[in-house]
């Protein structure tokens, strides 16, 4: 371990460092004022050094005369020999396809609209009002581009309503191509700043072109903030996706080719206390293909307005300069030498930073997303009902037991830097009656015992739903834990009561390598998380860590068992889907077929009672562990089949 | 430089002076000994500051701006605009004074290192020395601020130990023989005209240094109206250059900002540039031959044809060289009949970007005059606040009408418009018709002809500016300039983002108010143009302003090579600019270089460390 150097001075990990700003409820106001009267309130947002936003049909025309998409042009009717015309048409039909054409009028109705939607189904939509003031500068000084987490369909109406409430600029939003299919709603949400791009469109120049320049075009000219979503497309299970690069790269590209001083990316994180798509997403996990977007469907999740949903927390974190970030990092003189118009593949210099930054910004959004009661509650219930289960107790947990245990949770957890929302006027049995109350869907309580709303004879997958969807809130915590768990893993296995350190920092090394697809871990961050992880434990008293040893304390056992059965379904996850691969014969799986597959194996597994764990049976997680053991080289893609290495797989 | 009183003022003076001349002189002259730069250079000019003694800015009793002296066309006028710019620009106060140290101290001056036996021979051969102090500090240092700061407080750090005057090429020889022999190191000096560190001594040099001062080598040896050259020594002032060749209806049309004060030997050895370089050319356009002495030998050309095919040119090698490979003694250029008519022009343009475009386009169809500037915003309204007191009210009552026009007639936002200045040459005929078609190209880009004033007024800035670095700096104001050359499509990015990460750097290392951060476009090529920064601020509540000074031109620096800027159009290099040299020509580059400085110089005789 000695060769080990320490980069961040420790003092940067400690958690309880981290200011946060406070927020304010903006239905509060709703519930009082005419909604009417908001709605067509006067709305004069300033813009990027005051620029006056742009027509549609000049904004087109802007990109279409750009340098960048003439020669794409050209390039593409020489290559196809087709006309020049004839392939500029296609780029404007593409652009028709694509772009924006924000109204006013179709902001004010949906302000209108959400206003009704919002106080029927959230408690309160919390909005911490310095960050938009921050924002509110930033967009003044540099283009903007709105980093929002992505856990709802409701992520962007939600966001363009907080910024119209504010008074700040309304944002266009990059959306896929699927809510085209809603006929009416797909053109409201064009209407109120969406455009649409396909979800892929890998080898198409010119369709590549397009987009990517008229994301430049309003970025560059400051005519409106740019919103997408880093992780491409909602989370599933509440934990953060691995970051696309796409769009990153492009709305970085006017920085690094110097056509604006600067741009400030300002990430957002949104936490639900309640998911709407909760189940939906279980369902989806557990192989019940999702339903298409369609108009009369959202109609059918009517009933959803009957419910509570909680309340909502936004918040604007602080805006980074792509600058800053760049600083050191990127040459910017490596496009000296070629025209900037003309498209080139990202160098691998830019292509690490902008993955680096990437990393960065989706830990920013984690940091700042707000925990509530029930997230501890979901914890520690899902690890209680995995183990009465293997000891064969009676199922739940004593309500005051819960109780006692969550304010233990809720302390350690505040220790390790998480943004918990826990009422300190409301005495803890209060909070946790509350947050049972609210997802009664989930949980029972049955003679003073609080259990998971699951029947010992009920079918496996329904079982299942409700383990995904108490999971999918413990996964809300993961990020706050998922470096000193790893750590305790490590621990776990190095088997002799010496736990030498390098023996100790190479497990904790091979776990971290194993699940970089599934937790938020910085490719090349492996010393840092593991110091971090160190510092945090040894900083709460678990640990001690010498030169050569690392020391479990008397008092540590407990937070090193909570925070090895917090990983414990995954390892388990992992070992299955290796286990499949061993035992099937896979010769013949192609990618596609490996997860009904697997999940078949898993069925089996759980039924015979070889493994507990029903959240194994989450798509999301094969998947990764799929990912995993091919970039560990275990398996391999050779014409669509996967082909194992054998002795890998026996290792692992 | 076209408005300096000393030398081609108006085209009514040159029209009889020229008169003049051809009576007096009709053929060649030869050998007419020049005199306007004595030996001791500090007896008509500053020691501490920029240009002429009798020569400067200074706030009167009354608390207005005047200048001094009488060679300008400014001098002993008052401009009143100019105290309320400077308030209100850096957030000075009158009250608030850094006045300079008013003498040199001989005491502050290190003794001198002398090589006994190198002066003693040199003393055998004649040619003048000295090791005066005042001698050798005055060419101790360029113009650069951090210079020109450590003179104002008094502060000398290494200083040539001898300075030496040789009055024609053979001395040159006999000296740099001397050095060789006696293992001294020589610096060549001409106009003390340089912003890159390149006269500074290198403290880590433990020869003697001797300052090879060039000053005595000003003659025309011949000019030659059959081929329109002239053979010029390289000591050669640029305005006595001008003004001899004008005697005789000549000019080389050369004008650097500096010709005051730069040499043509210094014009070669940094690859310098000339405002009127559009009808001219720069100094490698203009030079037919050229002899340097090294320590290997004398390097010229054998023949005086007008473009040789005889592998890489040689010249080359010594354009450019900064003083580490030799002194250059005798330069043969090309020579033009002086310009029968002059005009200058001025248009406004409703923004900066307008503006780029106009040059842009005027480069393409390459009709640029003789001269062709664009002023961004703040140097317009600079240029306005140095606009001299008018005495008649039908002047002033015409310039409010102008302005009305301008901001409320054609709605242009003042705080957007910028400026381009202009100045044509050639026979009347021509200038009118260029000057009609100019002004077609910029009518297209918005552009409103704004008067031949604003466009004189718009080069005496270039001239002053120098001036009133001075008088900034006796109120806690400290600037300077630096240059760049960019491709067109960079032009506009790299403008914007120079000047927010100024702005953004001073923010950044403390400076209390905001700073000046302006620039304009010098010199359009067809594929690109030379862009000018000017950075100033106001230092109160600093500790070490020069040091702040320095990271924050470091940083532009840094955002001028991002922003696929050259690392210099026409300053060079020196020892300021050096750590970014090896980007900028690629290690195959510096190699090269480097085995032409070992060849010539083995022993680095010529060692002020420039470049490399």
């Amino acid at each position: 371990m000695g060769t080990i150097v320490l980069f961040t001075p420790l003092k940067l990990f400690d958690p309880m460092l981290k200011k946060r700003d406070d927020f304010e409820d903006i239905l509060e106001e709703r519930r009082t004022s005419s909604d009417l009267r908001y709605a067509l309130r006067c709305y004069t947002p300033v813009l990027y050094k005051g620029v006056t936003p742009c027509k549609t049909s000049v904004l087109k025309s802007m990109v279409l005369q750009s340098d960048q998409l003439h020669y794409v042009i050209n390039q593409v009717s020489k290559e196809s020999g087709r006309a020049a015309d004839d392939v500029r048409e296609e780029a404007s039909a593409i652009l028709e396809e694509m772009a924006h054409s924000l109204q006013l009028s179709t902001v004010r109705f949906f302000a209108f609209m959400l206003s009704k939607v919002f106080k029927t189904l959230f408690r309160s939509i919390c909005v911490n009002e310095e960050g938009i003031q921050r924002l509110q500068q930033a967009i003044q000084e540099h283009p903007v581009v709105l980093l929002p987490s992505h856990r709802s369909y409701m992520d962007f109406l939600l966001m363009s309503y907080i910024l119209y409430t504010y008074d700040v600029a309304l944002p266009v939003i990059a959306a896929g191509m699927d809510f085209m299919g809603m006929k009416f709603v797909g053109e409201m949400l064009r209407m109120s700043g969406a455009f649409f791009i396909r979800r892929s469109f890998g080898g198409d120049k010119l369709y590549w072109s397009v987009f990517s320049e008229y994301v430049k075009t309003m970025l560059k000219n400051g005519y409106a903030p740019v919103e997408f979503f880093l992780e491409g497309t909602r989370s599933r299970t509440s934990k953060s996706l691995t970051p696309k690069l796409g769009l990153l790269n492009i709305v970085m590209d006017p920085f690094l080719k110097g056509e604006v001083f600067d741009v400030n990316v300002v990430p957002v994180s949104i936490s639900y206390e309640r998911i709407l798509e909760e189940s939906l997403y279980a369902r989806e996990l557990l192989g019940v293909p999702k339903p298409k977007e369609s108009t009369s469907g959202l109609f059918k999740a009517r009933k959803v307005l009957s419910e509570d949903y909680g309340s909502i927390h936004v918040y604007f974190g602080q805006p980074v300069s792509v600058r800053s970030l760049a600083e050191g990092r990127v040459n910017r003189c490596q496009f000296n030498l070629v025209p900037r118009h003309i498209p080139r593949r990202p160098s691998e210099e830019i292509q690490s930073f902008v993955n680096d930054s990437a990393y960065r910004l989706v830990r920013a959004q984690e940091e700042n997303m707000v925990l509530k009661p029930w997230v501890l509650l979901a914890s520690l219930l899902l690890q209680n009902h995995h183990q009465n289960r293997a000891a064969g107790q009676k199922p739940g947990m004593a309500l005051d037991e819960l109780t006692t245990q969550a304010v233990w949770l809720r302390d350690v957890s505040r220790q390790y830097g998480a943004f918990l929302h826990w009422p300190d006027h409301t005495s803890p049995s209060e909070v946790v009656s509350s947050g049972l109350s609210l997802h009664r869907a989930l949980v029972r309580v049955c003679e003073g015992r609080v259990q998971l709303a699951v029947e010992q004879e009920e079918e496996l997958l329904s079982q299942a739903v409700v383990v995904l969807s108490c999971a999918s809130y413990r996964n809300q915590m993961l990020h706050v834990f998922v470096r000193p768990a790893l750590l305790a893993s490590a621990i776990h296995i190095a088997s002799s009561n010496q736990k030498r350190k390098t023996d100790v920092f190479n497990s904790f090394s091979f776990l971290r390598n194993m699940f970089s697809s599934e937790f938020i871990l910085c490719p090349g961050a492996t010393v840092q998380d593991f110091e971090e992880a160190c510092y945090l434990l040894v900083k709460t008293g678990v640990l001690q860590v010498t030169q050569q040893e690392v020391l479990v304390t008397e008092r540590g056992h407990r937070t090193l068992a909570f925070l090895t059965s917090m990983l414990d379904p995954f390892l388990q996850g992992y070992q299955v889907v290796c286990r499949f691969l061993c035992e099937e014969d896979t010769e013949t799986l192609t990618e596609k077929q490996f997860i009904p597959a697997v999940r078949k194996f898993i069925v089996n597994h759980l039924l015979a009672g070889r493994l507990r764990y029903a959240e194994v049976l989450s798509s999301d997680l094969q998947k990764n562990a799929l990912a995993a053991l091919q970039r560990l080289g275990a398996v391999r893609k050779i014409k669509g089949y996967l082909v194992k290495i054998q002795h890998f797989l026996t290792q692992l | 430089m076209n408005v300096l009183s000393t030398c081609a003022a108006s085209a009514c003076q040159q029209a009889v002076c020229r008169a003049l001349c051809s009576v007096v002189t009709k053929g060649n002259i030869v050998g007419v000994p020049v005199g306007t730069h004595p030996y001791h250079k500090f007896e008509i000019m500053k020691w501490n500051g920029w240009g002429y003694s009798d020569s400067r800015f200074l706030f009167n009793k009354k608390g207005q701006a005047e200048f001094t002296g009488k060679r300008y066309r400014l001098s002993g006028m008052i401009i009143p605009g100019l105290k309320d710019w400077f308030e209100g620009t850096f957030g000075a106060n009158l009250q608030h004074k850094t006045p300079p140290t008013p003498l040199l101290t001989n005491t502050a001056v290190p003794p001198a290192t002398l090589n006994e036996a190198f002066v003693e021979e040199v003393k055998s051969t004649g040619i003048p020395f000295s090791h005066d102090a005042e001698d050798r500090v005055f060419r101790a240092h360029g113009h650069c601020l951090h210079e020109i700061f450590a003179l104002r407080e008094g502060k000398i750090g290494r200083v040539p130990d001898m300075v030496v005057w040789p009055s024609c090429h053979n001395d040159v020889v006999k000296i740099v023989q001397l050095a060789c022999k006696h293992n001294v190191c020589l610096m060549p000096y001409g106009g003390g005209t340089s912003v890159s560190s390149a006269l500074e001594c290198p403290p880590e040099e433990t020869r003697s240094i001797v300052s090879l001062d060039t000053s005595q080598m000003n003659r025309i040896l011949w000019i030659d109206e059959k081929n329109l050259t002239a053979h010029v020594e390289a000591g050669i002032v640029g305005q006595d250059l001008e003004r001899l060749l004008n005697e005789s209806g000549y000019c080389t049309g050369h004008e650097p900002d500096s010709m005051e004060f730069s040499s043509l030997g210094g014009w070669v050895a940094t690859r310098a540039s000339g405002m009127k370089k559009n009808i001219y050319g720069n100094i490698e356009d203009l030079v037919v031959h050229i002899k340097m002495v090294t320590p290997q030998g004398v390097i010229e050309k054998s023949c005086q044809g007008p473009r040789m095919s005889t592998g890489p040119d040689i010249h080359h090698f010594i354009m450019g060289s900064e003083g580490t490979l030799g002194v250059v003694t005798e330069v043969t250029m090309k020579i033009r009949p002086m310009p029968e008519y002059q005009k200058y022009g001025s248009v406004v343009f409703p923004n900066f970007e307008q503006g780029v475009a106009c040059l842009r386009e005027v480069a393409k169809q390459r009709c640029a005059p003789a001269s062709i500037r664009l002023m961004d915003n703040e140097q317009f309204k600079f240029g306005h606040a140095l606009k001299p007191q008018v005495s008649s009210i039908f002047t002033s009552f015409l310039d409010g009408l102008k302005k009305f026009y301008i901001t409320k007639f054609k709605g242009f936002d003042p705080n957007h418009l910028c400026v381009a200045t202009l100045l044509f040459e050639g026979n009347r005929e021509k200038v009118l018709q260029h000057e009609k078609q100019v002004y077609d190209i910029a009518a297209k880009f918005g552009g409103l002809a704004a008067g031949e004033d604003n466009g004189q007024r718009g080069y005496m800035l270039t001239f002053v500016i120098a001036y009133l670095r001075d008088l900034g700096m006796d109120y806690y104001v400290i600037g300077e300039s630096f240059e760049t050359s960019v491709p067109w499509d960079r032009v506009l990015d790299i403008c914007r983002n120079v000047k927010a990460r100024i702005i953004r750097e001073c923010k950044d290392k403390g400076v209390q108010f905001p700073p000046l951060s302006t620039c304009r476009v010098t010199q359009t090529y067809d594929a690109g143009a030379c862009v000018y920064f000017y950075f100033a601020f106001n230092y109160r509540g600093l500790s070490d302003p020069v040091h702040v000074y320095e990271q924050v031109e470091h940083a532009a620096r840094e955002e001028i090579l991002a922003n696929g800027g050259s690392l210099s159009h026409h300053h060079g290099v020196g020892k300021l600019r050096k750590e970014w040299m090896r980007d900028t020509i690629s290690n195959v580059g510096m190699g090269m270089l480097k085995s032409v400085k070992d060849y010539v110089d083995p022993n680095n005789i010529f060692g002020n460390r420039n470049l490399l």
